[in-house]
């Protein structure tokens, strides 16, 4: 009973998420800030998670996901740029060479696909290795994937460096809130199943997991391309929400910035993950904006602010919680709405004791 | 003889290219012997002497801006060491990794922040950068100077760690952390002289790169960096002689496949060498077998 009512609060909540979402739409202007964040947090969200799922669940560092987002961004794009669109878009390619295009609910899945089989071999050689030669690997695997689809060889199917652009897009911030609530749906069902167990162990003690049965191989393998399919599909939703996409972008600092989303959200928390998602957007994207401006109070200039200022607070806020604050908001627990109640009921049985002032 | 003549200039460049990797590289491997980190922030350290070199040359002559930069390299070296990576070293690896990834995305965005994020003409060092003529191929001094340069730092170091207190006590370390402090020597003065050695090696080498290159921009550093890791990563990391023979191969190989023309794959080159070596012989060429890489 209790876990029925359980889903009945969930499914509840995930409808009021959504009526929230399309009044949003119908109430706010298109262009506010808050769409921006919500889209692009959404997104990060996701990659997040899949990140999460390697390094903080499996235990395994790993820096490839801009590669794989790429990977998952491309596929995308080059299987659904219209046929009428091609050759406008393979201008110096002659349209190209790929003869269809596929609708948008198939070349998601497909993009997380094919992004997973390339992960897979790369994984074959790269998970033999351990902490930072795996984490400098994935980093190169990364950077070479790029590499390649730059290549102007590739060109009929890549368009070499330039860009690719006139593709289906989506324009209502509720796409991507679906797409990444499947999504992560997925992921934690997969964390609390026994695969999510024995990732877990592998994470705390290799040797232990080994002699426990787990077959660490098998297991990282898996891991390492469940992650890269949820990576490539995150990369299809951002070449969605930026409408061009370009191999160039997908440099190691975009890999960093969501190692730091990680880590500020928690290595171990999926919930931590999506709040620090979201913060992290919004304080780069919205909330610091005003440091980028130069500001008078009367006569008096405030002094530093300027173009670019945001980021260096941003980035000292950054260390503050690498520094002194390595858990996370959320360290390893997960917020959930039974944790949330049992929080306030313990602090209210306090505040009757008279143990927290108001 | 066809192939050297026509290749002559590429084979000069990878050898200037290769000794300024060589002296970001020691850098990396000296710290990676000690703390077992990669130290991302070293190619942002190195990015960050070419900036000040800019700026301070602008107002101070070059006989005293060369070596307030490479003054404030060392500082900015030991800095980080002491706030981003000392509080930390009881931590697991990975949190001080993260760390310094933090560090290096803070150190990009400042300087983004400092130049607008505009790449800076790097000031013109006279006689260095004059040209000169090999064997009918034309380059710069500095071309020339920068293998002899590096040679001459690298014995000087290697001499340092065979023959002095110093030396001895970060040999002592990178054997064996927690033994060496029992045994009394000073783990943190240690540690910091390894960084201060190692900015100064990278202050140097951004001078030489950039006097080559000519513009400075914030994320000039990291490929280098990623470069000259997997340097010392293929010379065995923790090893000198390897890490130097590591960039001087890197810097030569990148430069012959720009001149075959796939200059797209000139950077994929390296990682692709980073993961043979990885998979093929993890201890690189001349790395001590140990623990736990594989």
């Amino acid at each position: 009973m209790k876990m029925k009512n359980k889903i009945i609060t969930a499914v509840v909540l995930i409808m009021a998420l959504f009526v929230l979402l399309l009044a949003l739409e119908r109430i706010l202007p298109p262009s506010s800030m808050l769409f921006v964040v919500l889209k692009k947090g959404a997104i990060y969200a996701l990659v997040a998670v899949s990140m999460n799922l390697l390094n903080g669940f499996t235990g395994l560092f790993s820096l490839g996901q801009a590669g794989f987002m790429l990977i998952g961004a491309y596929t995308y794009a080059i299987l659904t740029i219209p046929m009428e669109a091609r050759g406008m878009v393979y201008q110096y390619f002659d349209g190209g060479i790929v003869p269809l295009a596929l609708p948008v609910i198939l070349a998601i899945p497909l993009a997380g696909l094919v992004t997973a089989i390339f992960a897979y071999l790369i994984g074959l050689p790269v998970l033999r290795l351990k902490s930072d030669y795996l984490a400098i690997a994935t980093l190169g695997f990364a950077e070479i994937i790029r590499a390649i689809l730059q290549w102007d060889k590739l060109g009929p199917i890549t368009n070499g460096s330039n860009l690719l652009k006139l593709y289906p897009v989506f324009t209502s911030v509720i796409f991507p809130f679906a797409v990444t609530g499947v999504c992560i749906a997925i992921i934690v069902l997969l964390i609390n199943s026994s695969y999510g167990r024995a990732f877990k162990a592998i994470r705390e003690d290799e040797t232990a997991a080994e002699a426990m049965g787990i077959n660490l191989a098998h297991h990282k393998q898996l891991s390492f391309t469940i992650s890269s399919f949820f990576a490539g599909i995150g990369g299809a939703l951002l070449a969605m929400y930026q409408t061009t996409v370009q191999a160039s972008a997908f440099r190691a600092t975009m890999t960093y910035e969501i190692l730091l989303i990680v880590v500020i959200g928690g290595i171990g928390s999926v919930t931590g993950s999506c709040i620090s998602s979201f913060l992290f957007i919004a304080c780069s994207e919205w909330w610091l904006r005003f440091l980028d401006n130069t500001i008078f109070i009367g006569n008096f200039q405030v002094p530093l602010l300027g173009p670019g200022f945001r980021k260096v607070v941003f980035s000292v806020i950054v260390m503050i919680i690498v520094l002194f604050y390595s858990r996370g908001i959320m360290g390893t627990k997960e917020l959930s709405l039974e944790g949330l109640y049992q929080f306030l009921r313990k602090r209210s049985e306090k505040k009757k004791k008279g143990d927290v002032p108001a | 003889m066809g192939f050297f003549q026509t290749n002559l200039p590429y084979i000069l460049a990878g050898i200037s290219v290769g000794g300024q990797y060589a002296l970001i590289a020691i850098g990396y491997t000296l710290v990676y012997g000690i703390l077992r980190l990669i130290n991302f922030a070293h190619g942002d350290i190195f990015m960050t002497a070419g900036f000040m070199m800019v700026y301070l040359s602008a107002s101070l002559p070059l006989w005293l801006s060369i070596p307030l930069v490479i003054l404030l390299t060392v500082l900015l070296g030991f800095l980080v060491e002491r706030i981003a990576y000392k509080p930390l070293r009881k931590a697991p690896r990975m949190s001080i990794m993260i760390s310094a990834i933090g560090v290096s995305y803070l150190i990009q965005n400042c300087a983004w922040y400092v130049t607008s994020g505009l790449a800076k003409q790097f000031p013109v060092i006279p006689w260095i950068s004059d040209s000169v003529t090999v064997f009918s191929a034309t380059t710069k001094v500095v071309t020339i100077l920068t293998p002899v340069f590096t040679l001459g730092l690298v014995a000087a170091l290697v001499l340092l760690i065979r023959h002095t207190k110093i030396g001895m006590a970060m040999r002592a370390v990178s054997r064996d952390f927690e033994t060496s402090q029992l045994m009394g020597i000073k783990i943190n003065s240690v540690i910091s002289t390894t960084f201060i050695i190692g900015s100064f090696l990278a202050a140097v080498g951004s001078i030489l790169y950039f006097t080559n290159y000519t513009t400075v921009t914030p994320t000039a550093g990291s490929m280098p960096g990623l470069k000259a890791f997997v340097a010392a990563v293929f010379g065995g990391i923790g090893s000198i002689p390897g890490a130097v023979l590591g960039a001087f191969l890197i810097g030569i190989c990148e430069n012959i496949i720009k001149g075959l023309g796939w200059t797209t794959f000139s950077d994929a080159f390296t990682f692709a060498l980073l993961i043979v070596i990885l998979i093929a012989r993890p201890t690189g060429l001349f790395g001590e077998k140990s623990m736990d890489k594989v």
